[in-house]
This record gives structure tokens, sequence and C-alpha cells, in this order.
């Protein structure tokens, strides 16, 4: 096989195509994500590790970076629940009209965030459907406060966790919960101690999806966040303004903090999800 | 089924199997969960065509006929005739060598192929800004010769191929794995061509696996905002998409015609999402098990 001696395949295969399409992946993987990311890193490396903490190390940054972590966390976290709730309503129950909300489930990921984002600060605005009522019924205040860019967060992640947990529930071999039943548990404790430790590993890939969208999402938030430095000013915006200033440098620095606190983020989910995962097998 | 009593009294409490939950909390997290459902989802919905036909469906309609809408409408579509073959293209390519060929570093490189999902859009659009933008050595030389790709139609291609970048693969990977390489392998053994053993074997085998990454990948880079803003430069007529315009109208307050184009988009979402159901309904064996996006 004139691949195998390459070196790159592991086994010699019968089938054509190798060079041609291995060369498609690498060339537009290469040229679309790994060059222009690749730039990022390297301008930053380029600036130097002070320089970057000394633009991070400011107080309207570290208000950005904060809000969009904190907000997108909050998100997560509702839909961590939420999308548990949904995906087993629509797996386990039977009512009218099932095949239409599980469609609607997704509709967050069809939607555009522009038009997502102008509806719900139409929505919640003072003088909204929504926003009037929660203002003249609580006193709250929605549209640009941080629960209105929570509220967008949770429109924009609502999807993942649902989306990764129901197949799994489709899955729970229902003699699972019978031998729970018979053996004398409550049904409480069979979901809390039998079903639950299932699902973790899917709800933590969901949650884990729908935080890395909330944390970097940005259309459907600045409609309705207000953009007000230190209160209601997302990481990704305080970017598009140093970009819009020529400040290149400021926005490397604060692209380069996102993205390793992303990083961290997800690589702790991940250890989480491996743990959870052995002790499972373990059990 | 349940045995038919014979002579025993039938009990006080109403029979419930053991592996679900009471009547009440059954209903209680239906009712629950369609209330937050409509509030979260649908009332946004709702909003846009509300404000988009609050004065008559004339004016609505009125609003998307100028100039200016018309060439983001154009632009738009245009971005996405180029943006998702060629996407569709590395879908299957790299689908391909996944799927068919054992070599080192697999898993790396389809962690790679994923990247794009926990960038944020601004920072890819801040990405290719760096790139090719006019104070980078490649961008100046791009000016001086004409053919600028920052703040010009090339950019935003390049930015919402990024965006959109695993969406096929995603789809079609899973698929391709399951069903193996044993056919592939009898058409070749019984003398068919690569390409004709792709085409009329594979191809058969993956197509609404490949139309529903298509349909995804197409709702995302229509609706693309965050990368788009960064690389278009927003000049009107030339280089706002449809999401831009939005952006552009609803903040010099024109209402009418920010949720009119809004409403475009929505018609186009509710479109996807028909479709995709559609093909989850019809053709579920054929997609990918888990349906993650």
């Amino acid at each position: 096989m004139p691949y195998a001696r390459r070196g790159l395949l592991k086994a010699p295969s019968p089938l054509p195509g190798f060079g041609l399409s291995f060369g498609i992946m690498l060339t537009m993987l290469s040229l679309i994500v790994l060059l222009p990311i690749g730039t990022l890193l390297l301008r930053g490396a380029d600036m130097g590790l002070a320089e970057v903490w000394r633009i991070v190390n400011t107080e309207r940054v570290w208000a950005a970076l904060g809000l969009s972590f904190r907000a997108a966390l909050l998100a997560a976290l509702f839909n961590l629940v939420f999308g548990l709730a949904l995906a087993w309503v629509l797996v386990r129950y039977e009512f009218p009209g099932k095949r239409l909300i599980d469609a609607a489930v997704d509709l967050p990921f069809a939607l555009p965030t522009a038009v997502a984002g102008i509806a719900l600060t139409a929505l919640y605005a003072p003088n909204g459907a929504f926003g009037s009522v929660l203002l003249d019924a609580f006193g709250v205040k929605v549209a640009y406060t941080q629960l209105g860019i929570w509220i967008a967060l949770v429109f924009v992640g609502l999807p993942f966790v649902v989306r990764t947990v129901q197949p799994v529930i489709e899955e729970i071999d229902r003699e699972v919960e019978e031998a729970s039943a018979t053996l004398g548990a409550s049904r409480a404790r069979t979901f809390g101690h039998v079903i639950l430790p299932m699902l973790t590993p899917a709800l933590l890939t969901g949650f884990a999806l729908s935080l890395a969208r909330s944390v970097g999402e940005y259309g459907s938030v600045i409609f309705i966040a207000g953009n007000i430095p230190m209160k209601t000013e997302i990481a990704p915006l305080l970017i598009v303004i140093r970009l819009e200033e020529f400040d290149y440098n400021g926005a490397i620095a604060i692209a380069l903090a996102m993205l390793s606190i992303s990083f961290c983020m997800l690589l702790a989910i991940n250890l989480i999800q491996i743990w959870s995962r052995r002790r499972m097998g373990a059990a | 089924m349940t045995p038919a009593p014979l002579s025993v009294s039938v009990p006080a409490r109403p029979f419930r199997p053991a592996t679900t939950e009471p009547v009440w909390l059954r209903r209680s997290l239906i009712v629950a969960v369609l209330a937050m459902l409509s509030v979260l989802v649908l009332a946004p919905l709702v909003t846009v065509f509300a404000h988009a036909l609050r004065d008559g469906l004339a004016m609505a309609v009125a609003s998307l006929g100028n100039r200016d809408a018309q060439s983001a409408i154009r632009l738009t579509l245009t971005i996405a005739a180029i943006s998702v073959p060629l996407n569709a293209a590395f879908g299957i390519a790299a689908a391909w060598a996944i799927t068919k060929f054992d070599w080192r570093g697999k898993a790396f490189l389809i962690t790679l192929i994923d990247l794009p999902f926990s960038v944020s859009p601004v920072v890819a659009g801040l990405c290719f800004v760096l790139l090719f933008g006019a104070n980078s050595a490649i961008g100046a030389w791009l000016v001086a010769s004409g053919h600028p790709i920052i703040f010009a139609v090339p950019g935003i291609v390049l930015a919402t191929m990024f965006i959109t970048f695993p969406f096929v693969a995603r789809e079609l990977i899973p698929v391709m794995t399951e069903q193996g390489r044993a056919e592939e392998e009898a058409a070749l053994t019984l003398g068919a061509s690569g390409w004709r053993t792709f085409l009329t074997v594979t191809l058969p085998n993956i197509r609404w696996a490949l139309l529903y990454g298509v349909l995804l990948c197409n709702a995302r880079a229509m609706g693309e905002f965050g990368a788009v803003a960064v690389v278009s430069g927003k000049i009107r007529g030339q280089t706002a998409t449809m999401p831009i315009m939005i952006e552009m109208l609803y903040n010099e307050y024109l209402s009418v015609a920010a949720f009119s184009m809004a409403a475009l988009l929505a018609l186009l979402a509710l479109v996807t999402l028909t479709l995709k159901s559609a093909l989850e309904w019809r053709h579920a064996d054929q997609l990918a098990a888990a349906r993650r996006h």
C-alpha cells in the first residue's frame, strides 16, 4: 500500500482516497481554523505575558470578564436543571403537541442571535410585554441590567443540555428502575441514586456546551445588555470596542484571557466527567 | 398486560407502575416545562412577528424593498451559497479520512475540528482581522493589490466558514463510523472505481445525514452576527448582511424595518426547524444517534 509507507496510517486499507480526503481536510482545517487562531496566539506571544497581564489587569476588563463568566455559569446552571426536566418530560411523558414542543427546543439554535437579541429586548424592555408587568408588579428591571444578560444566555444555551441528555434517557433500561423499586426504594430515591448517576456524564457534556456557547455569546446579548461599562459590558463587547478604537493589543489581550479561562473551565468539566465515568464503571 | 383480576377486591389505591412518577408530579412537571418554554422560546418568536406587522403587512414588505435591504438579502444568500458547499465538502472529506482509515493523531484532529464551537464569534472575527487586516503584512499587500479580505466579502465568507466549520463533519462522522467499511470494500472487490464506490455506495447511505448537517450549517451561516460584525466593517449596501442590517436599523430606531428583516430570518429558522424535524421523524435511523449540535 502506498500510504502505509508514509507511517501515518496504522494499518493498510483497501479503500482509496486517503491522500485526497486527508489533504482536503488538513488544508481547510489549517486555512480556516488553525492559521487564524495561530495568528492570535503569535500576536499574544509577541506582546509578552507581562504586557497581556498589564492590559487585562484593569478594573474595566476584570468587570467584563467577571460578568461574562458569571452570567454564563448561572445561565448554564439554570439550563442544566431546566434542560433535564425538559428532556425527562419529552422522553417519558405523553401529552398532546409533544412533537411540536420537541421541535421548538431547537428554536434558539436556529434563530439568528441578532433576531433573538432584539426580540428579547422588545419583550423585557420597561415598555415591553413582559418587562412592563415585571416592573409594575415586582419592581424588577430586566432589560439593560445583568438579569437581561442572563435571560439572553439562558435562551441561547437552552437546547444543549436537552439534546445531550435526551438520547441517554431514551436508552435507560427500565428494568434497572424496576429492580430499584422492588428492592424498596422510593421513586425519589430511585431517581437520585439510580437514574441521575447514569445521566451525569451527559448532563456535564450539555452543561459544558451550554457554558462554552454562553461565554462567547455576543449577538443576543448586546441589545438587551445596555452596555454600560463596569455594569453590563460583556467581554466580547469590550473586544469589539477595543477593535473599533484600533487598539489591537487591547483586543488581543482580552481575547487571550477569555480563551484561557474557557480552556481551564472546560478542562475542569472534562476531569469531573472522567471522574464520574470512572465512579460509574467501578460501581 | 396485567392479568385479569379474579375475585380479588379492587385495591383502594389506583395502580401505578413503579417506574413512573405520581400523576400530580407528572402533570405539574409538564405544565411547568411548557410554561417555561413558552416564556423563554415562543414569546420571543411571536414578538418578532408582532413587531414586524405592527403597521400592517404592507409596511413590513415595503421596508424590505429598499435598495440596502435588498443588497443585504442578496449578500446573505451569496455568503451562504459559498460557505455552505465548501464546509460540506470539508465535512465529507474529513468524515471519509476519519471513518475509513486508522491513522495516528485522529482523536486530536477531531478535537481541532470542534475548536470553533468553543471560540467566541467575536474572537474568531478578531483572528481574521489580525491575519488579513490592513495592519498585517498579508493584509497590507492584499489592500495594495486591490483585493482586500477584511471589510469585504471574502472576510465575511471566511468568518462564516470558521463559525460553521464543524457542523457537517460532526453529523457525518458518527453515522459513517456506524456504517463501517464493509459495503465500500465489497464494491471495490466487485471492480468499482473509488469515485464510483463513493457516489453509488457511500453517498446514498449518508445523504440524509449530509442534508441534516447542511441544514444546520446553513441556518447558522445565514444568521451569524458576532464574527461577521467584526470583519465586515458594516458598510451599508456592500458588506452589511441581514443580521448586521437588523442591528443598524434597530439602532436607528427603525423598529418596523428591523423587525421585518428579523421576521424574514425567523421564517428561515422555522423552515429549517420544520425540515430538520421531518428528517428526524422519517430518517431517524440514518442520522447520528445522539442529536447533538
